[in-house]
């Protein structure tokens, strides 16, 4: 429904003679070939890996299961299983859930006024870390790592949220303070039971921690990419109401926008995608901070078009990060790494050539 | 159009507001006049419900703002903050565009028409070579004349400017305030508080002065801006004189010590002009 409005919206343009200095056209146009380059991206994807298979193979593999019957006996089954059942949806994970963080970053950069704030600002992180750690530990009373992981995230947040809240509002500053207070006590309790917790415990409380695609499965897909992709349309559709928050809470309700309604929504849904990607694939960092900043490179600051390109640029560089990390080497490097060696140096570049017009 | 009635507002224990009563009928620019810290902005942020007064009401175009929802409000009234400066570099026209924003509907909601009326305020305003530039690397007085143009672009019956031209340099002063005249004979009403008793006398169809205990007057500036009132909020600093049939007012110092002059040259010829009627 969206992909059609988008498509009359362009139409409706054309016929017009858009008023004349104000076109958003380029803009559409950007976003249209950031579709294409993400697809392309993981079109490459699916051909690297550490078992060579050829395109042609991997792509017969691919249409033979999406067609209807589903008739894959005559392909070699080893390479049906790694490409249908490991690097398909690794891709489609690694999209999703680039799109994911990169989508919330915007969104809390936009509610918090601040592009140096991150989507992990409220204690989502931390809150999934202790989650998953308790899993871990305790296999035998949570059973499953990433519910547990996705529950203390959530309780994470909203004990933030109402730590902020004062007489009807919750102000940026002491939402931020909230957000590190309980990140710092659920960072304590992670130590705790990474201290007491045995040998091989630890070792997988250090990887989940890192972050990584490794055990990426059909069913993860399933979960995240319906509730993904609702909360990024409701984020998109918001992204306009983003523009004027991000000028302030009185100037925002001065032009009709209910500041704390609109934050709360926002936030709860930013958070919402957060908790799910984290507790699935672990903390990969980074991706939520940057991309929202090269999107404004690219585009400028407004919103209804921050969201998306972010979004699309997210995946890409997950794609990236997580081809390379199971490329690279013989063994699998936890794509939170390159991640970070990747971004770091990028900001610091984008700051010192750009960063005026960034933060202005 | 706006009729406040009795309000008080404190902020803990410090009362800010108390007993503020005063009313603008349609299409008058009233000025809002006192010193610094008397509630001038509070008094702004109570009308546009940023903060909720103790007592008392605000009726805006017929409505009790009590009753308005957020929506609807931002139909009825615009408001021109004093400076702020975002954290994204906005070009100026989408900041312009932004005063659209309760007029836009559905999802991607700007219109053609809406762009059009953008660039419309920002003609008026004498600032579209403005238009392609990030907003926050404005000087402030540029950044105050954006403000306005959104305010006009939203096309509310009633305008608020908090201290409109702080920032701005003489011409563009005395080109807002024009301007803010050639508004209100289009029939909308605005408020706006200013610090230069001249520019409230010389421009303002009502000014409403104010100080620490509440209003203490209400009127046409060329009654209510004399040298009494003027004394209780300053402290015997001003005084008014007439040029032609143009009132000025002087700080008394200058005033005194050009009178000596005068004595000593009498036929200096501008201040000869200048006595007192």
């Amino acid at each position: 429904m969206f992909k059609r409005l988008k498509h009359t919206n362009i139409l409706e343009r054309m016929n017009n003679h858009d008023v004349k200095g104000f076109s958003d056209m380029r803009k559409f146009v950007i976003l249209c070939i950031l579709f294409v380059v993400m697809l392309l991206a993981a079109a490459f994807a699916m051909v690297l890996g550490a078992y060579n298979i050829s395109f042609v193979d991997v792509y017969a593999t691919i249409i033979a299961n999406l067609s209807p019957l589903h008739d894959v006996s005559n392909f070699n089954k080893l390479h049906n299983t790694i490409i249908w059942d490991i690097r398909l949806p690794r891709v489609l994970l690694a999209i999703i859930v680039g799109a994911a963080l990169a989508t919330s970053g915007a969104v809390f950069q936009g509610c918090f006024r601040n592009p140096l704030v991150e989507p992990y600002i409220l204690g989502v992180s931390s809150g999934a870390a202790f989650g998953a750690a308790l899993g871990i530990v305790y296999p035998h009373i949570f059973f499953s790592i990433q519910i547990s992981a996705f529950i203390f995230a959530s309780i994470a947040v909203i004990a933030a949220y109402i730590l902020a809240r004062t007489r009807g509002q919750t102000p940026i500053i002491t939402l931020i303070l909230g957000g590190i207070i309980i990140g710092s006590i659920f960072s304590a309790l992670v130590s705790i039971l990474k201290y007491t917790a045995n040998d091989s415990s630890l070792r997988e409380i250090v990887f989940w921690l890192m972050g990584g695609f490794y055990y990426a499965t059909w069913d993860d897909v399933a979960i995240i990419v319906p509730i993904v992709t609702l909360s990024f349309l409701v984020l998109w559709m918001y992204g306009w109401k983003l523009n004027i928050l991000s000028m302030g809470d009185e100037e925002a309700q001065a032009l009709g926008i209910n500041p704390e309604k609109s934050k709360m929504i926002l936030i709860a849904l930013a958070t919402l995608i957060t908790a799910v990607a984290v507790s699935t694939v672990g903390i990969i960092a980074w991706v939520g901070l940057m991309m929202p900043h090269a999107t404004r490179m690219i585009l400028g600051p407004d919103h209804r078009f921050v969201i998306p390109s972010a979004a699309m640029l997210g995946g890409v560089y997950l794609i990236i990060c997580d081809t390379m990390a199971r490329t690279l080497t013989t063994s699998e490097i936890p794509v939170g790494i390159i991640t970070s060696i990747l971004g770091a140096p990028y900001l610091f570049y984008l700051l010192r050539s750009k960063g005026s017009s960034l933060i202005g | 159009m706006l009729q406040v009635e009795d309000i008080h507002f404190n902020y803990g224990k410090n009362q800010i507001l108390k007993n503020i009563s005063f009313d603008v009928e349609e299409g008058l620019l009233c000025g809002l006049f006192g010193p610094n810290g008397c509630g001038k902005t509070t008094l702004f942020k109570c009308c546009m419900k940023f903060l909720k007064f103790h007592k008392g009401s605000v009726v805006m175009d017929g409505i009790d703002i009590k009753k308005h929802r957020i929506e609807d409000m931002a139909k009825v009234v615009a408001y021109v903050p004093q400076e702020h400066k975002p954290p994204f570099p906005y070009l100026v026209k989408e900041v312009v565009l932004m005063g659209r924003t309760p007029h836009l509907g559905g999802f991607f909601g700007v219109k053609r028409a809406d762009k059009k009326k953008a660039l419309d305020a920002l003609e008026l305003l004498d600032i579209s070579h403005l238009g392609e530039q990030p907003y926050n690397q404005l000087s402030g007085g540029q950044r105050q004349m954006v403000l306005i143009a959104r305010a006009i672009a939203q096309e509310t019956k009633l305008i608020f400017l908090d201290e409109p031209t702080s920032a701005l340099d003489f011409s563009n002063q005395m080109r807002i305030w024009t301007l803010l005249r050639k508004v209100a004979e289009q029939g909308i009403t605005i408020l706006a508080c200013s610090h230069d008793p001249n520019h409230v006398t010389w421009f303002c169809d009502k000014v409403v002065v104010m100080n620490n205990n509440g209003i203490i007057g209400q009127g046409a500036p060329n009654h209510v801006i004399t040298e009494t009132i003027l004394d209780e909020i300053y402290q015997n600093m001003c005084t008014v004189r007439s040029l032609g049939k143009v009132k000025m007012i002087l700080p008394r110092d200058v005033a005194v010590k050009k009178r000596l002059e005068t004595k000593t040259d009498a036929r200096a010829p501008n201040e000869c002009i200048m006595t007192g009627e």
